[in-house]
């Protein structure tokens, strides 16, 4: 299919562009096979480049024969362009729509983006399972790396090497996979070097109504446990919803079968019920006319920060299992691939160190989420104001952030990361002309799409020093400590940098934010400069001393 | 020292103390610590066994004894700037006692009472008097750069002759005579005639304060007329004025029933009226406990909080004190137009409405000493009435109310959207608070100047002004910079309900511990400390980077800025 065929005009002359904060511009309206982009034709005036897959929906109105088609993007902004004569502005109008509805990934702009950068460090050979598995081999001897998976026959949605007890032979993976919803067998998530004790993620089991069992699972997961040791099992749903399971074929671990275990439930939601929750929040928050009591009660109606409260306090929970407690523990929920992530990686951040830098981020991220088969491409097929009927889309990832935002500003000086950077994986997992968070899952992405040939990965261009400086926290300490967030709901705060971001400038926070670095920069230049003042006092001492002692 | 001047306080007062009292820390039990507590009026002391720790609690507001456990008896104490502490007592018996004890001493029938008046801080006379003085209303006047062929001191309220709850020196109209001016404070609730309190010099206009008019439904003084007229006349470029009442409109026509009420427009030449709507006293404290019991609820769910906050309509009172003060800037700096502000009686919404004008107006009152001088001059010496609205005394319950704690809400909101245009930090505002309930200090005792001046507040009692001045290292936002574009001109805030924050600071103090462990204001400052060393250090060698000498310091500094 050539785009040609769905630009129904390429461009139109004398185009308004209305947007928060800025001024309006007026300028020549053109559309390409993936960007829509406005220029003035004036030197000094910034453009607008609006990648078609951030367009999240389009609403056209009339007035007289002057159309304005209000267009409203994935990472939550809302721009107006007022475009003169009704038939440019409703073929405007449905190319827009064609484009930023293409179903085919093929033809999505990673596969087209060539970079203007030179790729130092490919952020496609970055993060290999072999690499955190040699981590892994120099603190214990207790597990191997797998290639049960290589073909993706076991487990579609896993990659081809998962970590495993090394007591546990393929054979027995292979059966406790057909025990696991979608496959997902029991694979070590996080080693936490401190007590030995370990993570693990899996799908629910498959018990249906006459309470099934297989052997080889409960195998696998009592090879974790040390002797005599319990271990949790943390089911992401309630009792409610894990016992509705089983008439689907689904279910959770019976205790008579799981002597070793100890199953706790906890409440967090699932995709369809969090997409809804993040249009309500959006919408609250875009209506400039509420009241002070409405405002406040659209937002518990949203139900937003409820969410984030509970995969915090589920990943609280689990840390707190493995450091407090000193158990290890396996976390599931229906599939394995959403709030199973959220809080396996929380619980990381919480508890590792490493996982605080902006390195040790990216690893998590393509860990736990890329690797892991978190299905980006359906769940951000659509943001806050997608009004078709919501297939698979959730902000499950969106969460996530948000989460590890709230333990960012609780502990401002232990993340080497700032917001913004957390901000920018938001968006990128949305609309991106890199190839990182397109594809359902290793299988897909790796061997289907061959994105790492045919696209440039998000890692290669955040990892330039250039752009890394933009997302380093000045205020970063390093700091060894397992962090534990308050998860009171005083203490936990509305991400305005995301949900307010289009709504009011942040001109005076900018300001606060560079004077923070100032502060800390110039602090750095009068150390360096103190340093090598001693220095040289040192050397001319030594080079004195000989004349100066009598 | 001050435990010394603080237990011979507690000896001379009823005075109570209980050993082998325990602390429990409401958040790991395991932590609690064996101390011995002493009790007064105004303060209880919990001093640890170990010496490691002693801990002074301002106010008791509350105190609840829940069931004796096999373990001890439970006290749980609320102070009034509400911390809350939970004590496990030995005895039952002493616990019994130690509730009555600081019910009874927390609300004094006599101002003799008071801690201030028995506090002894190791400072002579004279430094007292000093002390006193470190304040100068009579400079702030001058420092707004009032014209004097329009604007003068009156001698009318000499001896407090014409209101006993506004100061004795009083800026007026040059143009109202001695006759109007009587006239005009006549047709005012409680004699609180229209004075000036700040003055804008970029365009000359005025925001002025008073008491309702005792209009009534038909009632008018001619010479309150000449005195709005001369308010107007003395900003030479406006046609207009305008008549800010804080009040809800339909709070202000049930006033005229009482023979009080608004001004009436067909009487007062070139005046709007706008009403704003803060809520009464009333109101206010019923807000204020509900907004308080939401900070204190132990692990709530997300609905239950938010459903609170909600229901408490604490943020919406906040939102429209705020409004009020945008209103004020904006008549005043956009529109160079006179304002006379009032309420009932001009000591509570019109006081938050000025005070919060004044700092979105000028930068002065954004820094340590300028909000200082601000409260003295908004609050104390126009008579806000601090010992009944902080239930200092005994008295009438329906008399106490958070309006003071309201402005410094409102200033703590400011600092969360301008967070480079305030020189002091959170801090600085929870101090004040305890500072205003804890009468350690003279400043925030009695309800007036003319009561203070009875009470002999300067010969008896400390000025706590001196006192945060030299502490004001604590209370520095490392973030200001008094050059920086932030800082100077005016405050536009958005008032839109969801740029306002619960203020955990304040409403949840145990919260506020366990978050922020960790926080950027301290450790900015700590790297502040050590580039000034590090100054000092290269300075000795003589060998200061470029753009930097001694006098300016950091913010003289060349920005290095990441691209």
């Amino acid at each position: 299919m050539e785009f040609a065929e769905l630009i129904k005009t390429p461009r139109v002359d004398g185009v308004v562009l209305h947007r928060p904060f800025l001024p309006t511009v007026e300028g020549t309206l053109c559309l390409t096979g993936h960007h829509l982009i406005l220029s003035s034709r004036q030197d000094n005036t910034e453009e607008l480049w609006l990648l078609h897959s951030n367009i999240d929906a389009i609403e056209k109105r009339f007035i007289g024969s002057l159309g304005t088609i209000i267009v409203k993007c994935k990472d939550l902004r809302i721009i107006q362009l007022d475009i003169p004569g009704m038939e440019e502005c409703l073929n405007i109008a449905s190319s827009i729509e064609a484009l930023s509805t293409l179903d085919s990934v093929s033809l999505m702009y990673p596969f087209f983006y060539r970079p203007m950068f030179e790729v130092i460090e490919d952020g496609w050979h970055l993060f290999s399972p072999e690499e955190a598995f040699k981590d892994l081999e120099s603190m214990t001897d207790e597990w191997r790396l797998s290639e049960v998976n290589k073909d993706f026959t076991v487990c579609p949605s896993y990659p081809s090497l998962v970590t495993v007890p090394k007591d546990i032979d393929d054979d027995t993976l292979c059966k406790a996979a057909a025990f696991r919803h979608g496959g997902r067998f029991p694979v070590l998530s996080y080693y936490h070097k401190k007590n030995g004790m370990v993570m693990m993620r899996a799908g629910q089991p498959l018990t249906g109504t006459n309470g099934r069992r297989c052997k080889e699972d409960e195998k696998l997961i009592n090879a974790t446990l040390r002797a005599g040791k319990r271990g949790y099992i943390i089911d992401t749903r309630t009792i409610a919803v894990a016992q509705q399971a089983k008439a689907r074929g689904g279910g959770f671990e019976q205790e008579a079968n799981y002597p070793q275990w100890r199953r706790i439930h906890k409440a967090i939601e699932r995709s369809n019920i969090l997409q809804e929750s993040l249009i309500k929040l959006v919408e609250a928050c875009n209506d400039q006319s509420n009241s002070m009591d409405r405002w406040l009660s659209k937002l518990e109606a949203s139900n937003w920060q409820s969410h984030v409260k509970e995969i915090l306090t589920t990943a609280c929970l689990a840390a707190q299992c493995i450091d407090r407690s000193g158990a290890s523990v396996l976390v599931h929920g229906t599939e394995g691939t959403d709030s199973t992530l959220q809080v396996t990686s929380l619980a990381q951040i919480i508890l590792e160190p490493a996982c605080r830098t902006i390195r040790g981020f990216q690893a998590l991220v393509e860990r736990e989420w890329l690797q892991a088969g978190h299905p980006f491409q359906q769940r951000c097929a659509q943001s806050a104001y997608s009004n078709g009927k919501p297939r698979s889309e959730a902000p499950v990832f969106l969460l996530f952030l948000d989460c590890v935002w709230q333990i960012l500003r609780q502990f401002p000086c232990s993340f080497q990361f700032n917001e913004h950077f957390l901000i920018t994986l938001f968006e990128h997992a949305y609309a991106s002309q890199f190839g990182t968070f397109l594809g359902n899952s290793a299988a897909e992405s790796r061997v289907k799409l061959k994105l790492s040939r045919k696209t440039v990965s998000l890692w290669s261009w955040v990892n330039r020093p250039q752009e890394l400086e933009r997302f380093v926290n000045p205020l970063y300490e390093p700091n060894s400590l397992v962090i534990w967030p308050s998860v009171a709901p005083q203490s936990l705060l509305l991400w305005e940098g995301v949900f307010l971001r289009w709504n009011r400038s942040t001109k005076f926070l900018d300001e606060a934010y560079e004077e923070m670095v100032h502060i800390i920069e110039y602090n750095k230049e009068l150390q360096n400069k103190v340093n090598s003042l001693r220095r040289q006092l040192a050397q001319l001492e030594t080079e004195d001393s000989p004349l100066q002692t009598p | 020292m001050f435990l010394v001047a603080f237990l011979s306080h507690i000896t001379s007062l009823l005075r109570k103390t209980v050993e082998n009292v325990r602390l429990i820390d409401r958040l790991t039990p395991r932590k609690s610590v064996v101390g011995t507590l002493y009790l007064s009026s105004t303060h209880t002391i919990f001093v640890e066994n170990s010496d490691a720790r002693r801990e002074t609690w301002v106010g008791t507001e509350t105190c609840l004894r829940p069931p004796t456990t096999p373990s001890g008896s439970p006290l749980v104490i609320r102070c009034k700037n509400f911390q809350v502490y939970q004590l496990l007592l030995p005895q039952e018996k002493d616990c019994v006692d130690i509730q009555a004890s600081l019910i009874r001493l927390s609300r004094p029938d006599r101002y003799g009472e008071l801690f201030c008046f028995s506090f002894q801080p190791n400072v002579d006379k004279e430094e007292r008097e000093k002390a006193w003085g470190f304040l100068d209303l009579h400079a702030e006047f001058s420092r707004m750069g009032i014209p004097s062929n329009l604007w003068h001191i009156t001698p009318a309220n000499h001896e407090y002759r014409v209101c006993d709850t506004y100061p004795s020196e009083l800026f007026v109209p040059k143009s109202a005579s001695p006759a109007v001016i009587v006239g005009s404070a006549k047709f005012r609730s409680r004699g609180r005639l229209p004075v000036l309190s700040y003055f804008h010099r970029d365009t000359s206009a005025a925001v002025c304060r008073s008491s309702q008019p005792l209009s009534g439904f038909s009632a008018r003084s001619l010479e309150d007329e000449q005195m709005l007229q001369a308010i107007m006349k003395s900003n030479p470029a406006s046609e207009y004025m305008y008549v800010v009442d804080t009040r809800p409109k339909l709070n202000a026509m049930a006033n005229r029933a009482a023979g009080k009420g608004y001004e009436n427009e067909d009487h007062y030449t070139n005046i709007k009226l706008h009403f704003i709507g803060i809520e009464n006293i009333h109101v206010m404290r019923n807000s204020q406990q509900k907004i308080t019991d939401v900070g204190d609820m132990r692990s709530p769910s997300m609905g239950d909080f938010l459903w609170g906050l909600e229901n408490s309509g604490w943020l919406k009172h906040i939102k429209a004190v705020l409004d009020a003060g945008v209103f004020i800037v904006k008549a005043v700096a956009e529109e160079g137009v006179s304002v006379l502000v009032h309420c009932s009686d001009g000591w509570d919404r019109t006081a938050q409405a000025c005070s919060v004008a004044s700092v979105l107006l000028d930068p002065f009152y954004r820094t340590i000493r300028g909000l200082m001088v601000l409260i003295e001059k908004d609050w104390v010496s126009f008579g806000h009435k601090f010992s009944h609205r902080y239930s200092h005394l005994e008295g009438d319950p329906k008399e106490v109310s958070p309006v003071i704690d309201q402005f410094l809400e409102c200033v703590w909101q400011l600092m969360e959207q301008f967070p480079c245009a305030f020189e002091f930090n959170e801090r600085f505002l929870l101090q004040l608070h305890t500072h205003i309930h804890s009468c350690q200090y003279g400043n925030f005792i009695g309800n007036s100047q003319k009561e203070r001046r009875d009470l002999r507040i300067n010969e008896r009692t400390h000025s706590v002004w001196p006192h945060l001045w030299e502490n004001r290292a604590e209370y520095i936002n490392p973030l200001y910079r008094a050059d920086h574009s932030q800082s100077k001109g005016i405050l536009r805030p958005v008032t839109t309900p969801y740029c306002f924050k619960f203020w955990k600071g304040m409403y949840s103090p145990a919260e506020r511990g366990v978050a922020l462990r960790q926080s950027p204001s301290d450790s900015l400052n700590a790297v502040r400390e050590e580039s000034q060393q590090l100054e000092e250090e290269l300075s000795a060698h003589q060998e200061v980077p470029r753009e930097t000498d001694a006098g300016q310091g950091i913010h003289a500094h060349t920005r290095h800025m990441p691209t």
